[in-house]
């Protein structure tokens, strides 16, 4: 048997400081997709709260307990976030081992925002701490998560040096023009 | 022009994808004849004014919508997900 060595999907990119913001690397834990099946939203919602804490969550909202979060991932789906899923998940719908499938990176400081206003089509200052949004970077469909103090943007493994090709060039942009006055 | 999705807000145009006219979501009944089906399929009015479309939501929550808009104006006049009672 090959013994196969992990890599990293940001090979060395981050962290990244340009002005007052900041991009770094965050590891998630594991990451699992529930979809539930027609008509079995509640009985997922009261399993998920059973076996890890959270509920279910609303549109565009995180619920979080402990390690474990439940991020609002479209329409009838989840994240689930920080713990493996409990077998118990699998009787009210899909559940889905996606942690190799994304990466996630935190970005923090007072430019935070105007860095990523020159990238999405979405206002990110009514972004709560509880509060997800799916949306476009670019060209790229990502998830931006509020957490205190910045956002965490979830974006397709694959699409990891463009994500930080993108963001730190924007995060010099912004901090070039604030040099400028 | 933006469309105000039930789940996310109102968005940017760029997110959403256009299929057409909403009449696909209403297929013909499982025995209809051959004629039925290929006027559902290929034939289409040319509205000028209101018109229902299928929109999906690519860049963001992946739901199906059904558009209101106004073919001439751009207006958008009522967004709504397309539900389990227009799937077969």
């Amino acid at each position: 048997m090959v013994d196969l060595i992990a890599s990293d999907p940001w090979a060395g990119l981050l962290p990244v400081q340009a002005g007052a913001a900041r991009l770094e690397a965050v590891d998630p834990g594991p990451l699992a997709l529930l979809a539930p099946w027609p008509r079995a939203e509640e009985a997922m919602n009261a399993a998920l709260r059973a076996a890890h804490g959270p509920g279910f969550p609303a549109p565009g909202r995180i619920e979080t307990s402990g390690a474990a979060r439940a991020i609002w991932f479209g329409r009838g789906q989840a994240l689930l976030a920080g713990v493996v899923p409990d077998p118990s998940l699998r009787a009210h719908g899909l559940v889905e081992d996606q942690s190799d499938g994304w990466v996630v990176a935190r970005l923090t400081g007072d430019g935070a925002l105007d860095v990523l206003a020159r990238l999405v089509p979405v206002d990110l200052r009514r972004l709560g701490p509880k509060g997800v949004v799916r949306t476009m970077l670019g060209h790229m469909n990502v998830a931006i998560l509020g957490t205190s103090g910045g956002v965490e943007i979830l974006a397709f493994r694959s699409m990891a040096g463009t994500l930080a090709h993108e963001i730190a060039d924007a995060m010099r942009a912004v901090a070039g023009r604030a040099a400028l006055g | 022009m933006r469309i105000d999705c039930p789940l996310c807000g109102a968005r940017d145009r760029r997110e959403f994808s256009v299929l057409g006219d909403a009449a696909m979501a209403v297929r013909p009944e499982v025995g209809a004849d051959t004629q039925t089906w290929s006027d559902w399929l290929h034939l289409r009015d040319n509205t000028a004014g209101r018109l229902r479309e299928l929109w999906y939501h690519e860049g963001g929550c992946a739901a199906w919508l059904v558009v209101e808009r106004d073919t001439v104006s751009h207006a958008v006049h009522g967004v709504s997900l397309v539900g389990a009672s227009d799937a077969d």
